[in-house]
């Protein structure tokens, strides 16, 4: 089993016909993950790379295709339009993958999907993958593997990184989730930690967090109250100093709560095991595997 | 993006807010000038995009006009150092002249967007004139927070009346109040700031309101949409390293106090090469991601600005290929060496895409770099090399020491 993505998606591209959308359409259909629709507004009609349909609006795709699921390759002025579109023809999940979208615009998109059925990963994130079953992202899909470890991070290339690892000693992956690293997103760790805690296919969950915003100490409360899969998280930011930011839009310490220390210390405290370093994550899943220990207790 | 106090206060301005008379100077005559204008009492506020001026003498107070130059002659042309810049400060090179005023409370007013809710949020406080920060932790219950609900089309006047009565104003106030609230929050919007706060907000002995400092942030974002916003840029007030760097393509870069510099792809990665660094002993000295494009110049670039930082002793580069490709990287750290003289040692680990393809092209340039496997064992020997390098970097008789084997340095 997964989260988010698995064989029944219909994935329609927004912006197939730019060179992201172009490149990492290529990708999504090489690993098996059918895309039966490109949306690129004034060049409908056509037929990508001989394969895909393109249409000039979200419904139009929708109505012809039975697209159900979005990917969102639009420049950052036009994206939040783009998601807009999306979550107006009810497609879901739409993931976006643009950086750089004005803040305000998402605070305008976050309202709008208050309340209705439609989730949106990202935006400035990688994407999701269930190896073995589906990808809607722009990962490499060599470093994930399928199995039954769901990760969800701030971070693509952490995500990556620790992916890679747990597939290097043989652990995979139900699903792997990239959150994305701007300050509003669709998807928090709690929404993610909520879907790995009901999945069967799910049996440990790593966080990957990072400095900035609350969304870590948010999914320890979210942790103690709901989660008993045994958790393990790495918070990356430690070395950064307050008041600056480190890329990602979100990645800036502004009060004592942004903190790594202050995240890893929330999350310790409801039983998360907190590594010092991402390549301590996959001893610690793998321990709880071997010896069949918990990551976390269930005493909190 | 940061813009300066006076910058601010016009922008204020234009949104009904009401701000101390007074004008930007910068000579020692035009404050003079100025100062005789407002009536020769006033306040001189050093410009600089840091706070804590106040305690670091970019405040002062002068009697009259000659007094206003005077000062203003020792302030223009110094570097200023306070808690919150670089610790070889930030240049002065303007002077906010300002009327002096007789206050009787300082309030704090602020703006900025809460990640977790999604939407703006007003802080404000009967205790102003300490940071927020400082305020939070001493007297939390003086704070009052309020989250603006985006389904309101408009700025509500109730939201700026329940703050100002929470700010026990006097009741000939409240609709100052709630006005300047309002207008700050118009500004918020429309400009897309990311924080803008008033601190103090003074109500002065004759009653009036009137924002004594001014602090305006940006979303970098949605510059591109606010052209008037984006030319009130002083890159004189930035780290000329991260000036360059930007105008090198390379956006990610920040400059740090440590000696080991990184190049990595992603901000997750690069933040956790930083803490790596900092578990092995050593200090980063700049946070720097190449992104995903796939361009070798990138590479180059970083090591071109890296080579500009004088504290830099050893670099470590750690590329996790999925987006990017490792030849393209090992072929980037092949062109940098060839065209510049490296006078440091590299440590580079890579993995991932094209990582055969990456290892050839390395071994056979034939440089002389450090290996590593993983991400902690290319830490320990990026610190170890830093410390090696140091007494063979004043020397100079040499372009990189030698990979010494598989030993750990830790």
């Amino acid at each position: 089993m997964s989260i988010l993505v698995d064989q029944n998606i219909r994935l329609l591209v927004q912006g197939i016909t730019g060179g992201e959308g172009t490149f990492h359409a290529r990708g999504c259909i090489e690993y098996g993950t059918r895309v039966v629709a490109g949306v690129t507004p004034g060049k409908g009609g056509i037929l990508w790379e001989n394969q895909v349909p393109v249409f000039n609006t979200v419904e139009q795709a929708v109505k012809e295709t039975a697209a159900n699921a979005s990917i969102i390759f639009v420049p950052a002025p036009f994206a939040a339009d783009a998601i807009f579109e999306a979550a107006d023809a009810a497609l879901s999940p739409i993931v976006c993958i643009t950086e750089g979208i004005p803040t305000s615009d998402m605070m305008a998109v976050r309202h709008y999907l208050r309340g209705k059925y439609i989730r949106l990963i990202g935006p400035n994130c990688p994407g999701v993958i269930s190896p073995g079953k589906c990808k809607v992202g722009i990962m490499v899909a060599a470093a994930f593997k399928e199995g039954t470890v769901g990760v969800c991070s701030r971070s693509g290339t952490l995500a990556y990184e620790v992916a890679a690892m747990l597939t290097e000693i043989g652990i995979g992956q139900s699903t792997c989730v990239g959150l994305g690293g701007d300050p509003i997103i669709g998807t928090t760790f709690v929404e993610a930690m909520e879907l790995f805690q009901q999945d069967p296919g799910t049996e440990a969950i790593v966080l990957i967090g990072e400095i900035g915003g609350t969304a870590e100490q948010e999914a320890a409360a979210f942790i103690k109250k709901r989660v008993t899969k045994p958790v393990a998280a790495f918070i990356a930011g430690s070395a950064a100093p307050p008041g600056r930011r480190m890329g990602h839009a979100g990645a800036i310490v502004t009060g004592a709560a942004g903190r790594a220390e202050e995240k890893k210390k929330a999350l310790a405290a409801v039983g998360v095991r907190i590594a010092e370093s991402p390549a301590e994550i996959p001893q610690m899943v793998q321990s709880s595997r071997v010896h069949g220990s918990r990551l976390r207790s269930d005493e909190d | 993006m940061k813009i300066h106090e006076y910058q601010a206060k016009i922008l204020f301005a234009e949104f009904g807010i009401p701000v101390p008379r007074g004008r930007v100077a910068r000579t020692a005559s035009e404050a003079g000038e100025i100062a005789a204008e407002l009536g020769g009492k006033v306040m001189l506020k050093a410009q600089v995009h840091a706070g804590g001026r106040g305690k670091a003498g970019g405040i002062k107070s002068a009697e009259s006009p000659d007094e206003a130059a005077k000062i203003a002659a020792g302030m223009l042309g110094r570097r200023l150092v306070t808690h919150q810049t670089a610790p070889d400060g930030a240049p002065v090179d303007a002077i906010l002249v300002e009327e002096a005023l007789d206050t009787q409370r300082e309030l704090y007013l602020s703006i900025i967007i809460d990640s977790s809710q999604g939407t703006p949020m007003i802080i404000a406080s009967e205790a102003g004139g300490m940071e927020i920060e400082e305020l939070a932790s001493e007297s939390p219950e003086k704070i009052i927070r309020t989250y603006i609900d985006p389904g309101m089309l408009e700025f509500q006047p109730f939201v700026a009346r329940r703050i100002a009565f929470g700010l026990n104003l006097e009741a000939e106030q409240i609709r100052p109040a709630a006005a300047l609230i309002s207008g700050l929050y118009r500004l918020f919007r429309a400009r897309d700031c990311s924080l803008a706060e008033i601190n103090p907000l003074v109500v002065t002995t004759d009653g009036r309101l009137l924002a004594l400092d001014a602090k305006l942030d940006f979303d970098d974002n949605a510059l591109y949409r606010h052209q008037d916003i984006a030319a009130l840029r002083d890159t004189e007030q930035e780290n000329p390293l991260e000036v360059d760097a930007k105008g090198k393509g390379i956006g990610n870069y920040v400059k740090l106090d440590g000696d080991i510099g990184i190049v990595v792809n992603g901000a997750g990665l690069a933040m956790s090469v930083m803490d790596t660094l900092k578990l092995a002993g050593g200090r980063p000295a700049n946070f720097l991601d190449i992104g995903t494009l796939n361009d070798p110049r990138r590479v180059v670039n970083a090591f071109r600005i890296l080579s500009a930082d004088l504290n830099v002793k050893s670099v470590l580069v750690n590329i996790f290929g999925g987006m990017a490709r490792i030849d393209v990287i090992a072929t980037g750290i092949v062109e940098a060496h060839r065209e510049m003289e490296i006078k440091f040692p590299v440590v580079v680990r890579l993995a991932g895409t094209n990582l055969a393809a990456g290892e050839r092209i390395l071994s056979e340039s034939g440089l002389n770099l450090i290996r590593a496997k993983s991400f902690r064992e290319a830490a320990n020997k990026a610190v170890a090399a830093a410390r090696r390098s140091y007494p063979w970097s004043v020397s100079g008789d040499g372009t990189c020491i030698p990979d010494t084997g598989e030993g750990d340095y830790s």
